[in-house]
């Protein structure tokens, strides 16, 4: 008798407990920040913030490390298990929406109309993601540097050229007090070659791939431009003004904070770090202009919906959520990044008028060129960068270049034009 | 067809039920659709139906041409040669992305030798692919007879009967049992050309002489530095394989050579290394086979590169068919590395089959 009491009773808690989570669906959501203890625990925040809000949804939070976090998302979308709130990297998007992995985000557009245009992931006319920040380059180096070398300081309207910045560049390898010039952070593998690198090819004139036709790489990859940007890559590491691809990762992220390196072309995350590292003086200047207008990169990470969830509502709900300003805001003060509007702005202590980081805002605005918006960029950013490593490793610029365009070109045969 | 193997085994096959059908699952049948997908243009996820594309995959990975250069030559017929007096030529892409020439299309030089005047340059469609193929094959020719050896050495180290020999066991097995990824991590901090350990050591032993050397950002030295770390890593578990062949061998065969006055030399050649036949045919054959499946290392520490010197085979199949999410190249890598693998096994057993 004692034996059916205790059955019964458990039996009648766990009916009791199911019951109680039925009433909140869960949501699960994936995101890209392991090891960034700042970023997961904002998200951390929004989430709880949301949990709380209302009864209908609850999120869940699984947390991965971003180098193998699209291969993570390829494994579930293969699987069938991919979460129902996906963090989505902004020049991945269209090959997720075009493979399928993600649904049109179930938001009216008009919702996000005060967002930088970087921060909206559209694809084939149709808004997939929205991203709460977005992220830029500049050039980082110290006003001491600059007077001590004797440079003239560029502005938005008035970057240096090409010829400026070698000479700038020649003046701090002269003085003997860096071991490089220049720091372009190669020991950043992955997404940063052509995220970071990809803009100096732009402004030469070149290009990852032909955007009027997104069907071929041949001539932008591989055209006189394309080659003259090839040939000051590789003069760089051949006459010692950058640390080359075997640079240690822990000198990218305090070399310029040591001393070690002049100038260094760093996104807006790391300037955060910077200025608590000591670095008192810091300056960003905007990129220099090679010929074909100054130019950096563009859209950072975004949320949107998985085309499998089996509520898109809840999550819709949940990304309008977190889409809100004192969110924004609360991202830009603790990573550094660009808040998606300019209310948000207002509302940060760098990016306000008159703060520290406020330059990157008009960088932003002048100067970003999003990366190809195709879903070939996948395949096409790994042979940029492999065609990068080369090239700084000494490899014959036009041959590889070519060999480049030639792979490029043959994966989006292969595709049938990936819809183009 | 009721044998005795399956009729009196019964219980026999229903223990080894799941292990049997997991294994079937998860390396039997990939095994046969990597054949399958590499006659097709797979790939890893898209919206375009899957379609037979027959051997164009095997094309362009294995197909290569021939080229001849001539010197380019001044308008009265001399060889025109450049600063180092070296005979100039034209630039190979006049050639293959000329339109002259379709079928040399898409095709990069793998390497070039002198033939008199001319320049003879072998033109591939899948240059990383045979660099990837080459620095395999010389993985595996250098570590096989390196590794094995230096297990055998340690091997007849540890027979020995002293007091604490199973603390050195220990700590010559120890490295098998670390994950392959810890150990390359590690090894690239201790390769490390600013503050490695062994730049260092170099340093400070040679007082300063020997300057730091890059070791994996070298294209001569990135290979060389994975191998020495490859059998650092995996000798402790073949030297436990030549301690049990060790052990096999009769004791009395060893009084007897004592007593006839053999040197150790002699008795080495003469009554251990007859007796290890079997063991070293095991042991080549399993270094051969581990040889070429090198992926970890190269994953974790050089990505391929500097300048693809350090390619492999499976790190190519990983690279193309996830991350280029073209599954049925990596596919078709899949089944030449099979290939290869199965034609090396049979050669190696056809060598060291009984007489």
């Amino acid at each position: 008798m004692k034996q059916t009491k205790i059955y019964t009773g458990a039996l009648l808690a766990s009916v009791l407990m199911t019951g109680t989570a039925l009433a909140q669906t869960e949501l699960s959501m994936w995101y890209h920040g392991a090891g960034s203890d700042v970023e997961i625990a904002l998200v951390t925040q929004v989430i709880d913030d949301f949990n709380a809000s209302q009864d209908d949804w609850e999120v869940v939070l699984e947390s991965f490390p971003q180098e193998s976090y699209n291969d993570s998302i390829s494994a579930a979308a293969l699987s069938g298990d991919l979460p129902d709130i996906v963090d989505v990297d902004g020049p991945i998007m269209p090959n997720w929406a075009w493979a399928g992995y993600l649904q049109p985000l179930p938001i009216d557009e008009s919702e996000f109309d005060d967002f930088l245009p970087g921060t909206k992931g559209i694809w084939d006319g149709k808004l997939y993601s929205i991203g709460l920040w977005d992220a830029a380059l500049a050039l980082y180096t110290r006003q001491s540097t600059l007077d001590d070398l004797g440079l003239r300081t560029p502005t938005l309207d008035d970057p240096w050229d090409k010829d400026e910045f070698m000479a700038a560049l020649d003046a701090a390898k002269a003085s003997g007090d860096y071991e490089y010039a220049v720091d372009m952070g190669l020991a950043w593998t992955g997404e940063w070659y052509p995220y970071a690198i990809g803009p100096f090819l732009q402004s030469f004139g070149g290009d990852i791939v032909d955007r009027s036709t997104y069907l071929t790489a041949e001539g932008v990859l591989n055209g006189d431009e394309a080659i003259a940007f090839g040939e000051w890559w590789q003069s760089l590491f051949t006459e010692g003004y950058a640390p080359g691809t075997s640079q240690d990762p822990a000198d990218r992220d305090s070399g310029f904070i040591s001393g070690k390196y002049a100038f260094s072309w760093n996104g807006n995350w790391a300037a955060v770090a910077a200025i608590e590292g000591g670095v008192d003086d810091i300056v960003f200047l905007p990129a220099p202009d090679f010929g074909n207008g100054p130019t950096i990169g563009a859209a950072s990470w975004q949320f949107g919906v998985s085309a499998s969830s089996e509520h898109p509502e809840g999550a819709a709900e949940f990304i309008k959520f977190a889409a809100q300003d004192k969110y924004l805001a609360a991202f830009s003060d603790g990573i550094g990044l660009i808040p998606a509007t300019p209310t948000a702005a207002a509302m940060t202590e760098r990016y306000q008028e008159g703060g520290a980081l406020n330059v990157f805002f008009g960088l932003s605005e002048a100067q970003a060129l999003v990366r190809p918006v195709t879903p070939g960029y996948v395949v096409a950013a790994k042979v940029f960068e492999k065609a990068l490593a080369d090239i700084s490793n000494g490899a014959d610029v036009a041959d590889t270049l070519d060999a480049a365009v030639d792979e490029i070109d043959a994966d989006i045969e292969r595709n049938n034009g990936y819809g183009f | 067809m009721a044998s005795k193997l399956t009729t009196s085994n019964r219980s026999g096959w229903g223990f080894a039920l799941p292990g049997f059908s997991l294994i079937v699952l998860f390396i039997v049948l990939p095994f046969f659709f990597a054949f399958g997908f590499s006659l097709t243009n797979q790939r890893l996820i898209s919206p375009n139906p899957t379609e037979y594309v027959g051997f164009e995959n095997y094309r362009n990975l294995l197909g290569f041409g021939l080229v001849t250069l001539e010197p380019e030559r001044s308008d009265d017929g001399a060889v025109v040669r450049d600063d180092d007096g070296e005979i100039a030529y034209p630039r190979l892409r006049t050639i293959t992305r000329s339109d002259e020439y379709p079928q040399y299309r898409g095709m990069r030089e793998w390497f070039r030798w002198q033939d008199g005047e001319n320049a003879k340059v072998v033109i591939a469609s899948d240059v990383v692919f045979l660099r990837a193929l080459t620095n395999t094959f010389l993985f595996v020719i250098i570590v096989a007879p390196v590794q094995g050896g230096l297990a055998l050495g340690l091997a007849l180290l540890i027979n020995q009967r002293l007091k604490g020999i199973n603390v050195f066991r220990a700590i010559y097995f120890m490295p098998v049992v670390v994950s392959i990824v810890v150990v390359s991590l590690l090894w690239r901090f201790l390769y490390d050309v600013s503050d490695g350990m062994f730049n260092s050591m170099l340093g400070f032993f040679s007082f300063g002489l020997i300057g730091p050397i890059d070791w994996l950002g070298n294209p001569d030295t990135a290979l060389p530095a994975i191998m020495v770390m490859s059998i650092w890593q995996a000798v402790g578990f073949h030297m436990v394989i030549w301690l049990a062949g060790l052990q096999t061998i009769s004791p009395t065969l060893y009084e007897a050579a004592a007593i006839e006055g053999a040197s150790k030399w002699q008795t080495f050649r003469y009554v251990t290394w007859p007796g290890l036949r079997h063991t070293a045919v095991l042991i080549l054959i399993v270094i051969t086979m581990q040889a070429f499946a090198l992926f970890s290392q190269v994953d974790v520490m050089t990505s391929g590169g500097p300048l693809d010197s350090t390619q492999t085979l499976v790190f190519q199949a990983v690279e193309r068919g996830y991350g280029k999410q073209d599954i049925s190249g990596g596919s078709t890598i899949s089944v030449i590395l099979f290939l290869i693998v199965l034609t090396i096994s049979l050669i190696q057993r056809f060598l060291t089959r009984e007489r």
